[in-house]
């Protein structure tokens, strides 16, 4: 009993200490999977937001920033409990986060509730670009079905008839199949799901193999899709059978993928060698920051930053109006890393998207490089089920 | 195999005097009573949110330690009863009942007949072999959940409120939630202790002990047995429904083994068959949690190794600690 | 089609069921002749496939980096036992329970806090790499059936060294009645370091294995130890024999399952239905094998004698 009194005093004197600064620094609530076999994504969202706050010298409009990091240990029971702790305990001005779809349906509710800015680095479901769009949500990403419609509108150009397609079995995995097939009018020939975690694809492979479709599409996150690219590789059939896929093949996964995925496709709306000044600068300081290539979690990352730093100079530092501070972050007026950026009504980005390719560099790393404009200043397919008016 | 788990049991819950043995969970309740009235110096929603989950998932943990504790039986499957609750919120949600009533209901009833009918099959089976059957059932239910794409699927769901009392929306208050948890936690202690002391429970600890003896005294041990699985399976049930409403939000994640191995910790670091442990155990779990991936990133490098030590240098978990120390 | 289908998922079975084959019998002697509760068995896989990685990338050559992760688990694993489980032995199951999962938290972290989060690169060796034309216009990694092969080698050794040595009527005594050996005026404590330590060294040599197709990340080990907990519980506990039935057993219900669940099911149902039927019960069907097995056999199906 008496531990538990003294956890609550320390709760309180941390929570008292804290809302003494609160009138000086501005506090942005980073709540990232950082545990767990996902962790990486989670890490470079965080690192790319970090970098891009010492880039703006310690300040985000003009105001100092105080970064609060969290795990949401991707258990959404266990994100809702961190994300009142962001809002109750630290009174954060704006939540950044999360990573993944599941963790944010989740805690969108208690957020937007409280009136607090929640600005997604990554995770965009439908639902949220669609019916339950609110004014208080921003995606500086994409809807998740963009990546895979990309990629189908690519499976379609090139006149591909018969695609074989693999997903994992859960809601995602089936989004992402539909955003595929939204664009691609061509003959599916399988439309396979695996279970989530699934560590080996042989007897996918050897399906595949059999039917001999003119090309794959696949959606297979962190390390299923280590392990798709490189048995894929190993079986032989990565010169034989084109590899379409989004989110299997970036720079989370590279460093462990290597020469396997070389040559294989993804959909973005970003890649490391995307030609701009502001890209070249970001991606040379954060290769010297942090010995890795930056992915596009760590673009969004460095992009959710500026698009604090740009509302909170719009209302000349002040977060206490609300219906303001959100007018200054619908107006997007920050130069992203990815050229041309703006909102949609349902607060998620207008914005170009490439098919892009895993290569290696002079230097023995590797990355995604672009090979083609695939759209041009793209919407998703749900923000006219949006009815937010401002 | 079954046999090596009695030893330390017994020795935790040898008789103790009345007033002292009461003192502790009554102190510890009234710990949590007490709360809401200096949270308001720590964020007042963040504080009760977490105490309101040490209290929902104390709950999950003393019905384990129902069946653990005083049964030796070991359920590696205890979180599908928490999912079943909270599906049971989300799913009646989803066709338009938001009634409190019916939703628990179904959460309660839902999950005792799942326990009757797994703990049939189950109970056949002694010791490790039960262990895996069990996980098998909540690996079962956990799949079938994450198939149901009607419901979210692997995504879960996110209730439009809390549920209704009589069509008020009585449970959006802060406060009102916290003391019905906490009265869910009191009646369902009060329920086990008096299920422990009763001749139910003796004839349940006996069958630990020796079930060949209880079955000559002309006790079928299956039943006792079974009845407390489905009691257990029913509190659980109850732990699901108010994680549901807390949460407002129904995922396959709050059934994972994962989470029914962190049951399985939370009631042997508190102290396995003294309910109360449970409670303690649970809150050590999930302050020590948040308090540590406060400090640091890597802070399940220092949260194992506590784990490890507590077993080491303290037998019977937290309370066999406290036990040692005053008796030194 | 549907027959080479059929021979290719079998293989593959065969496959994944001898990896499981080796982390489970490790298991099942810890757990036979110790009375041994380790859930710390998965992450020993873990640190093997770690080790593998690391070394490869300072040799430059998988075959160096994986015999130098042999030792090197061994070495680890006897580590573990003489700092922790040793201490563990007369206590009851849960009270290992507490303290082999407060292990898994640790090294789940520690091979991040070292490695980092990334998933770490391990090449198909040369030699192995490409595939094989086993039937026509059907193609099979070399790897796989170096897997394949590596598996059944250590099947056999385990088999003589259990049946035919000193120490493996040791083990077999141990696991049928521990504390006569002990009696007997066998050092029971060193017998138990020999067993744990090569438990750990198989696991190792698993994960050791697989790193060249699968991705080394923290946790991999986790979901693997609940099939390896399923594998030696339908083979019953204590039997090497029991645990390599039930390995192949589980890697070809749950391979040919997921392959082939939705097509059998459209026999019943329509095609639509059947897809979604399928997907939902084919991981299941490896909880409903074990709940069945053990519904009709309590004890596994090759119980070790009491």
């Amino acid at each position: 009993m008496r531990k538990l009194a003294s956890i609550l005093g320390l709760a309180a004197a941390i929570g008292g200490g804290a809302s003494a600064e609160a009138q000086e620094k501005l506090k942005v609530g980073l709540l990232l999977t950082l545990s767990g076999p996902s962790a990486v994504l989670g890490q470079q969202a965080r690192d790319g937001f970090q970098l891009a706050v010492k880039d703006l010298g310690g300040k985000l409009g003009g105001r100092d920033v105080e970064v609060i990091v969290v795990d949401d240990e991707l258990k959404p029971d266990v994100a809702i409990t961190k994300v009142k702790g962001l809002l109750e305990r630290d009174r954060v001005d704006f939540v950044v986060g999360p990573i993944f779809s599941n963790v944010a349906v989740a805690v969108h509710k208690p957020i937007v509730d409280s009136k607090t800015f929640f600005i997604s680095p990554n995770a965009g479901p439908s639902n949220l670009a669609g019916k339950a769009c609110n004014p208080y949500f921003y995606a500086v990403s994409y809807q998740n079905d963009q990546n895979h419609e990309v990629m189908g509108k690519v499976a379609q150009n090139r006149g591909y008839k018969n695609v074989y397609l693999l997903a994992p079995n859960y809601q995602a995995g089936k989004d992402s199949l539909a955003g595929f097939k939204r664009h691609f009018t061509g003959n599916v020939v399988e439309e396979s799901y695996v279970p989530l975690n699934t560590l080996d694809f042989q007897s996918e492979l050897a399906k595949i193999a059999s039917m001999n479709p003119d090309a794959i599409f696949t959606f297979m996150p962190g390390g299923m899709g280590v392990n798709l690219v490189k048995q894929y590789r190993a079986a032989g059939l990565a010169d034989r059978i084109p590899f379409l896929s989004a989110f299997t093949v970036d720079e989370s996964t590279l460093p462990a993928q290597q020469d396997a995925a070389i040559g294989m496709f993804g959909g973005s709306n970003w890649a490391p060698n995307l030609d701009t000044p502001e890209n070249k600068r970001f991606v040379a300081a954060y290769e010297q920051a942090y010995n890795a290539v930056p992915g596009s979690y760590s673009m969004h990352g460095y992009d959710a930053a500026l698009l604090i730093d740009s509302a909170v100079k719009a209302t000349g530092g002040k977060t206490d109006n609300k219906d303001a501070l959100g007018a200054a972050l619908r107006k997007a007026d920050f130069k992203s890393l990815r050229g041309d950026f703006k909102f949609g009504t349902n607060g998620f980005p207008i914005q170009d998207f490439y098919a892009v390719k895993a290569a290696k560099r002079p230097d023995g790393k590797f990355q995604t490089e672009i090979v083609e404009k695939v759209f041009d200043n793209s919407t998703d397919a749900y923000a006219k089920e949006c009815a937010a008016t401002n | 195999m079954a046999d090596t788990l009695d030893a330390p049991i017994s020795a935790a819950v040898r008789p103790k005097p009345v007033l002292r043995a009461h003192l502790l969970p009554l102190g510890l309740f009234l710990a949590f009573a007490l709360v809401p009235l200096v949270a308001h110096y720590g964020g007042e929603g963040y504080v009760l949110s977490i105490i309101t989950r040490v209290m929902i998932l104390g709950l999950a943990a003393l019905s384990l330690d129902l069946i653990l504790g005083f049964g030796a039986l070991v359920s590696f499957g205890h979180a599908a009863f928490l999912g079943l609750g909270a599906y049971a919120v989300g799913i009646l949600m989803a066709h338009g009942v938001e009634e409190a009533g019916p939703q628990l209901a179904v959460a309660v009833g839902g999950s005792a007949l799942f326990a009757l009918v797994t703990g049939a099959i189950s109970l056949r089976t002694k010791g490790v072999y039960f262990i895996m059957i069990t996980l098998a059932f909540g690996q079962m239910l956990y799949f079938l959940a994450t198939s149901l794409s009607a419901y979210g699927g692997d995504d879960g769901l996110t209730l439009p409120t809390k549920s209704l009392v009589f069509g008020s929306d009585l449970l959006e208050r802060g406060l009102v939630f916290y003391y019905l948890v906490l009265g869910c936690l009191v009646a369902s202690y009060a329920l086990c202790r008096s299920i422990v002391a009763s001749r139910f429970g003796r004839v349940l600890r006996g069958t630990r002990e020796n079930p060949v003896r209880m079955q000559a005294m002309g006790f079928d041990p299956l039943h006792y047995q079974l009845g407390a699985y489905v009691i257990a399976g029913a509190l659980c049930g109850l732990a699901g429904f108010l994680l549901a409403n807390q949460t407002e939000f129904v995922s396959p994640a709050y059934m994972t083994w994962q989470r029914s191995g962190e049951l399985i910790v939370m009631v042997v670091l508190g102290g396995l068959g003294t309910l109360h442990g449970a409670i303690i155990g649970a809150a050590a779990f999930l302050i020590l949690e948040e308090l540590l991936s406060g400090v640091t990133e890597h802070w399940k490098m220092i949260f194992g190794p506590m784990l490890v030590l507590v077993v080491l240098f303290a037998r019977g978990g937290i309370l066999g600690l406290a036990r040692g120390r005053s008796r030194d | 089609m549907t027959t080479t289908l059929l021979f290719v998922q079998t293989l593959n079975g065969l496959q994944f069921g001898l990896i499981l084959f080796l982390i489970a019998a490790g298991l099942t002697l810890v757990f036979g002749v110790m009375d041994f509760v380790n859930l710390a068995h998965g992450v020993q896989y873990m640190v093997g496939a770690y080790f593998a990685a690391a070394f490869t990338a300072y040799t430059g050559s998988f075959l160096y980096g994986l015999l130098l992760a042999l030792p090197a688990t061994l070495a680890f694993g006897l580590l573990l036992e003489v700092l922790v489980f040793r201490h563990l032995y007369d206590r009851d199951h849960l009270d290992q329970v507490l303290a082999t999962f407060g292990i898994i938290l640790f090294l789940n972290q520690g091979v991040k806090f070292v490695w980092g989060a990334a998933p770490l690169f391990v090449p198909v060796p040369d030699a192995l790499s490409g595939s094989i034309q086993i039937m026509p216009g059907l193609l099979y990694p070399v790897y796989r059936l170096a897997i394949i092969g590596a598996g059944l080698g250590v099947a056999a050794l385990l088999y003589v060294l259990v049946n035919h040595t000193r120490v493996g009527m040791l083990v077999r005594a141990g696991a049928t009645n521990a504390p006569m050996v002990s009696a007997l005026g066998v050092d029971i404590r060193r017998l138990f370091m020999v067993v744990f330590g090569f438990g750990a060294m198989l696991a190792g040599f698993a994960g050791g294995m697989v790193a060249p197709i699968l991705s080394v990340e923290p946790g991999m080990g986790d979901n693997l130890l609940i099939l390896a907990f399923v594998v030696i519980v339908i083979g019953g506990i204590g039997s090497i024999r029991g645990a390599f039935i039930a390995a192949l057993l589980i890697g070809l219900v749950d391979t040919l399952g997921r392959g082939f669940a939705p097509a059998l099911l459209r026999v019943v149902l329509d095609p639509g239905d059947a897809s979604q039927t399928g997907r939902a019960v084919a991981p299941m069907l490896i909880y409903i094998l074990m709940a069945a097995v053990l519904f009709f056999r309590p004890s596994g199906l090759f119980p070790v004698k009491r």
